[in-house]
């Protein structure tokens, strides 16, 4: 990219629609996205601070917080597992069927959640033919936090696969057979070669489905219960708020979601840049 | 993610060779079979469980009873509205979007400017936001004690609980989607093509429609096909605006949601199952874009030697 550096001055002069390209992406951008956003923030100014951290601090919401946040980690790691066996094999072995099963993969982000949600539920009640074959072993998932983790499991599936498998084809077969060559057994090349190189790629796909579990409403709520303190998610939680009109409420408590996921963006970014940087070491050295 | 792929220039020095070694057997850095087997099992074994199964089951349970009560739920005239609706809010949010996903992306490729990395950042913001709080942000703009809320009722214009507020939700949820496919791509095909068209003489938006487009239209079409398939399935934040008014304010995955809490099981599986024939779809549309991008590139690279001879 370095080649790059000196046109830059000239290309301000040769190429046109600066301003016009410029100025649709910023009006669309407040309008859509910056103007709504800012009113989520300031409709939190019309309580007190006390009312504030009463609405999000009472012991249902913080139920809420801990099944949506734990059931959002353990479902990130789960696909971690997965998600970085499933990468492995598509970049590194062949077999029959295996283009199907690639683009299969990316389901999760095409399927409607709603679908997702009573498809899982109903696989997933007792006499549905998962839920039924996990009865006799006293595992019941519909309806219980357990419901929630398998959703989120689910939405989650495609970002681990997605971050690691590009990194993964990169990883050069020079430096394995290398270490190999040199008496390294491939536990080893593993772990001194391939896990370096891919664990900032792990972590982004880890955060980018922790991220997106945290905000998931449409596939969750049909298998979870949705029992107060035992299945209920934050988001379903804002939206009764919302039923019972207590708007002020709902704000609080997506003030809240809002910094969290904030947070969570600009972790991402910063593993994003991590794998980059990475990755472009790779290449030149 | 899949953008990277995209991303990548043409001529990449390091895949020329990596292409070329695929063909022979290495077996040095194969690990042990029964680990290669243990790992294939592990992987398919999870894919089967959930993403398999739950493919299969939808359209088990909209079958159940029979293709003619399968018909009947579909022609029904609410699932019919629905329908309308789902292609209206897809239709308004999808060329919008796409816009300005051109415009963002032609500002953030071909210029340099301050405050780039922030710009960029908040495009990516609405997929960090939940899309329960994505519908309640129209809630507080456009409700009875919304912002908005006394101005509307004085003019009386409805944009909570009807379709604008429905086609306001959709836009804002896949607002990025376009954006972030063009933007890598357009970054990575530099600008050199368009500067050699100017100087050449060619206008501004001859340089955009015969140089530009046809260098994106693979990543623009890649977008769109995503936008597309978030824009119909969208569900918590058009669940937030819509009120449920059968047959008036409810999009398909609202009325899977209507039906299954009806314990209308065939019905919403019905309707389920259009909805996943579409994601079936835009998967398939996804992966013919992603092989056409791959052998262009394979292409650009087995033809280097002879453009260097």
């Amino acid at each position: 990219m370095a080649f790059e550096k000196p046109q830059q001055s000239t290309r301000r002069r040769v190429i046109p629609g600066f301003q016009l390209s410029l100025g649709i992406t910023l009006l669309y951008l407040g309008l859509i996205v910056l103007i709504p956003l800012s009113a989520v923030f300031a409709n939190t100014f019309s309580m007190s601070w006390e009312h504030f951290w009463e609405t999000v601090s009472s012991d249902r919401v913080l139920a809420s917080y801990r099944l949506t946040f734990g059931a959002s980690f353990l479902a990130a790691l789960i696909n971690v597992f997965f998600g970085g066996i499933v990468a492995w094999v598509l970049v590194r072995y062949s077999f029959p069927g295996k283009r199907l099963i690639d683009a299969l993969v990316d389901l999760p982000f095409a399927l409607p959640t709603a679908v997702a949600g009573i498809t899982l539920a109903t696989l997933y009640a007792p006499n549905g033919w998962l839920g039924s074959l996990l009865q006799p072993l006293g595992i019941k998932v519909a309806f219980t936090p357990l419901g929630v983790l398998v959703a989120l499991t689910f939405i989650g599936l495609p970002f681990v696969v997605r971050t690691v498998q590009p990194v993964l084809e990169e990883v050069e077969k020079e430096l394995e057979e290398a270490a190999l060559s040199l008496g390294a057994n491939h536990w080893q090349t593993f772990g001194r070669v391939i896990f370096p190189t891919i664990l900032p790629a792990l972590l982004t796909g880890f955060a980018l489905a922790f991220a997106r579990a945290t905000g998931e409403y449409g596939s969750v709520i049909f298998i979870a219960g949705n029992m107060p303190m035992v299945s209920e998610i934050t988001p379903l939680f804002m939206i009764t708020k919302l039923e019972q009109y207590d708007y002020a409420g709902a704000t609080a408590i997506a003030v809240v979601m809002l910094i969290l996921s904030f947070i969570m963006l600009l972790t991402i970014n910063a593993l994003q840049a991590w794998t980059r940087s990475r990755q472009t070491q790779g290449r030149t050295r | 993610m899949s953008s990277s792929t995209l991303s990548r220039p043409a001529v990449n020095a390091v895949s020329a060779p990596a292409v070329r070694k695929n063909k022979k057997v290495r077996p040095a850095t194969m690990e042990p079979r029964w680990l290669k087997i243990t790992l294939l099992l592990l992987a398919i074994g999870f894919l089967t469980i959930f993403l398999l199964v739950p493919l299969v089951a939808v359209f088990t349970e909209a079958l159940k009873k029979g293709w003619a009560l399968y018909l009947e739920a579909i022609i029904d005239a609410d699932a019919l509205s629905a329908m309308k609706l789902t292609l209206i809010a897809a239709g308004i949010a999808v060329p919008l979007n796409l816009i300005f996903g051109v415009a963002a992306s032609w500002a953030i490729a071909k210029f340099e400017f301050r405050g780039k990395s922030v710009l960029l950042t908040l495009i990516d913001l609405p997929f960090s936001v939940s899309p329960v709080i994505s519908g309640l942000m129209y809630v507080l703009l456009f409700g009875a004690q919304g912002w908005f809320g006394d101005w509307l009722r004085e003019h009386d214009i409805k944009i909570l609980f009807a379709v604008p507020g429905i086609v306001l939700a959709t836009i804002f949820v896949t607002f990025p989607f376009v954006a972030r496919e063009l933007i890598p791509l357009m970054q990575a095909q530099g600008s050199e093509e368009e500067e050699a068209a100017l100087v050449l003489g060619a206008s501004g938006w001859q340089t955009f429609w015969h140089v530009t487009l046809p260098n994106i239209k693979w990543g623009l079409l890649y977008g769109v096909i995503l936008c597309n398939a978030r824009a119909m399935g969208e569900f918590g934040a058009v669940s937030v605006v819509s009120g449920h008014i059968r047959g008036q304010t409810n999009t398909m995955p609202l009325q899977v949601e209507i039906l299954y809490n009806e314990y209308n099981f065939v019905a919403a599986f019905a309707v389920a199952s259009l909805l996943t024939l579409l994601a079936l779809l835009t998967l398939a549309l996804k992966s013919i874009v992603e092989w056409r991008t791959n052998e262009n590139r394979l292409q650009a690279i087995a033809e280097l030697p002879e453009q260097i001879a």
